[in-house]
C-alpha cells in the first residue's frame, strides 16, 4: 500500500474554489473581529459600569466555550430564534463573535499599558478627546499589541476548519470529501496539514514584516 | 504694577478624604522664574497640576494672567465652573513639561513637537515643520528631527518635550521635576535650556529638587510642606540665615546633591 496525491490533485479547481473560501472568510471575519474587539475595549474602559459588565460576561461566555459548540448553537439553534443563516453568513457571523472577545481582550490589556501621562501631555496641548483617540491611544496601542494581534489572527486561520462542521465549502469540508470519495483520507488531510501550515507560515511572515517596520516606535524606558 | 501671570486664591485639594493642599496663597510675577522646593509627598505635582488643570482643585481660584482657570468666583465664597471653550482658552496660555517626558513613542522627535500645530491649530505640515525645527534648535536639537523617542538619550527626550511646548508659544511654562529620571551626567543639558528660557523672560514656574539650579536661577522661591506654603520670597531671603527649621531639615537631605553653592 502506498500513497498517491493524485488521486486529490484531480479534484485542483475544486481545491482552489474551497481554498479561496477559507482566505477570504478568514480575513473578512478577522477585520470584522478586530474592529468588534476594539469597541468592545473602549466601550470596557470609557463607558458606564453597567455596560463594562455586560460586556465582561460577553467576553467570558465566548471564552469559556468551545467555538464548535458556538457554530453548533448559531447554525442549527438559530431558527428557533428566528435566525436563520446561510452557512457562509453564519460562519463569518460566528467567527466574529469569537475572534472579537480574544481580541477585546488584547486591546483591554494595551489600553491598560499607554502610561496615562500620554494622554496627559496631549492634553496639554489642546488635543480633543477624540483627537487624543485618534492621533494618540490607537496608533500607540496599535504597536504595543501587534504581536498578539497577529497571532490570534494566526489561530482564527486554524478556526477556519470548524466551519466544515455546517457544511461552509472551505478546505478541510471540500477536501475532505474528496478524501473519503475517493478512499484517499490519508493523502487528503496530508495535504489539508500542508495547506494550512503554508497559510499560517504566509501571515506569520507578513506580521513580521509589519512589526519590524514598527520596531523603531519601542518605548524608550 | 501689571497683573501677575499665576495667582492662586485660597486653593484647597482632596484627594477622597485627604487634604492634599490646605489653602495655598501664591503669585507668580510674569516674565520671572519660579522655584517650587518641598520634600516628597508635600504636595508641589498636585499644585502644578492643578495650574496646567490636569487636577480640579476642591476651592479656591487659578487666575492665569488675570482670567480664572476652570472656576470663576460667585460670590460668598461659592464658584462655578466655566465652559469648555473657556478653560481651553485659558489653557492654551499654560505649556508642562513633565519628569516622565511622556513623549508620544509612534511619532519622531519633530512629530511630536509639531503634532498640536498641525492637529489643533490646523497648520500646513511644512509651516508647522519650519517653526518645529526652530524650536529643536533652541533646545540643541536640530539634527535630531526624524528621530523616535526609543532612539534619543534621556536628556534628549526632555529637551524634545521642552520644544513641544514651547512649540505653542505658552506665556507661562510649567515644569515638574524635569531632570528627576535622568542619569546625572543629562541633567546639565536640561538645566541649561532651563537656565535659558529664563534667560528670555518666560514665566517658568519649577518644581525641582535641584537646590543648586533654584539658588541662581530662580527669582523666587516658594517652600511647599504638608500641603502648605510655608516659605515664600526671593533666593536670598530665603535661603539666608537664619533659615526656617523645615526648610533647614529639608536642606540637609539635598546638600549633597549640587547644593554647593549655597553654603
Ligand atoms: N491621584 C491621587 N490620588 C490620591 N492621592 C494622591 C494623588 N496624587 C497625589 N496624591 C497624594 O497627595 C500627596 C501629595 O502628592 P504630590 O503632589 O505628588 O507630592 P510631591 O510632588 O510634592 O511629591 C501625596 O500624599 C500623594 O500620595
Ligand atoms: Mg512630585
Amino acid at each position: 500500500m502506498s500513497l498517491d496525491f493524485s488521486i486529490v490533485w484531480q479534484q485542483f479547481p475544486q481545491i482552489l474554489s474551497a481554498f479561496w473560501n477559507t482566505i477570504w472568510i478568514w480575513i473578512v471575519a478577522t477585520i470584522l473581529a478586530i474592529l468588534l474587539g476594539f469597541v468592545v475595549a473602549a466601550l470596557r474602559r470609557y463607558g458606564p459600569l453597567w455596560l463594562n459588565l455586560l460586556l465582561r460576561l460577553y467576553v467570558e461566555v465566548i471564552r469559556g466555550t468551545p467555538f464548535l459548540i458556538q457554530l453548533f448553537l448559531l447554525y442549527f439553534g438559530g431558527p428557533f430564534i428566528g435566525l436563520s443563516l446561510e452557512p457562509i453568513p453564519a460562519g463569518l457571523l460566528g467567527m466574529t463573535v469569537y475572534g472579537s472577545a480574544y481580541f477585546s481582550e488584547i486591546f483591554r490589556a494595551g489600553f491598560a499599558a499607554i502610561p496615562p501621562g500620554h494622554i496627559e501631555a496631549a492634553e496639554c496641548v489642546g488635543l480633543s478627546r477624540g483627537q487624543i483617540v485618534r492621533r494618540i491611544l490607537v496608533p500607540e496601542m496599535t504597536m504595543l499589541v501587534l504581536p498578539q494581534i497577529v497571532n490570534m489572527a494566526i489561530i482564527l486561520m486554524k478556526e477556519t476548519a470548524i466551519l466544515s462542521i455546517i457544511t461552509v465549502p472551505e478546505l478541510t469540508l471540500v477536501v475532505g470529501a474528496i478524501g473519503s470519495q475517493q478512499y484517499a483520507f490519508v493523502e487528503a488531510m496530508t495535504m489539508l496539514a500542508l495547506f494550512y501550515w503554508a497559510l499560517v507560515e504566509l501571515s506569520g511572515w507578513l506580521g513580521g514584516l509589519a512589526e519590524k517596520k514598527l520596531s523603531k516606535f519601542r518605548f524608550a524606558h | 504694577m501689571t497683573r501677575p501671570a499665576v495667582r492662586i486664591r485660597d486653593v484647597h485639594k482632596s484627594f477622597g478624604s485627604t487634604e492634599v493642599l490646605k489653602g495655598i496663597e501664591l503669585s507668580v510675577p510674569k516674565g520671572s522664574t519660579t522655584c517650587l522646593l518641598g520634600p516628597s509627598g508635600s504636595g508641589k505635582s498636585t499644585l502644578l497640576r492643578c495650574i496646567a488643570f490636569l487636577e480640579e482643585t476642591s476651592s479656591g481660584i487659578i487666575e492665569i494672567d488675570g482670567d480664572p482657570l476652570g472656576f470663576a468666583e460667585a460670590g460668598e465664597g461659592r464658584r462655578t465652573r466655566l465652559s469648555a471653550s473657556d478653560i481651553r482658552r485659558v489653557r492654551a496660555k499654560i505649556g508642562m513639561v513633565f519628569q516622565q517626558f511622556n513623549l508620544w513613542p509612534h511619532m519622531t522627535a519633530l512629530g511630536n513637537v509639531t503634532e498640536a500645530l498641525v492637529t489643533v491649530q490646523g497648520m500646513k505640515r511644512s509651516a508647522a515643520n519650519e517653526i518645529g525645527n526652530r524650536q529643536l534648535a533652541r533646545v540643541g536639537l536640530s539634527d535630531r528631527g526624524h528621530h523616535y523617542p526609543s532612539e534619543l538619550s534621556g536628556g534628549q527626550q526632555q529637551r524634545v518635550a521642552i520644544a513641544r511646548a514651547l512649540a505653542l508659544s505658552p506665556d507661562i511654562l510649567l515644569f515638574d521635576e524635569p531632570t528627576a529620571s535622568l542619569d546625572p551626567e543629562l541633567t546639565g543639558e536640561v538645566l541649561n535650556v532651563m537656565r535659558e528660557l529664563a534667560e528670555t523672560g518666560m514665566t517658568l514656574v519649577i518644581v525641582t529638587h535641584e537646590i543648586g539650579f533654584a539658588a541662581s536661577v530662580g527669582q523666587k522661591i516658594a517652600f511647599l510642606d504638608h500641603g502648605k506654603l510655608l516659605l515664600d520670597g526671593p533666593p536670598a531671603e530665603i535661603f539666608g540665615t537664619p533659615r526656617h527649621p523645615r526648610l533647614e531639615q529639608f536642606l540637609e537631605t539635598y546638600l549633597d546633591r549640587g547644593a554647593a553653592t549655597l553654603v
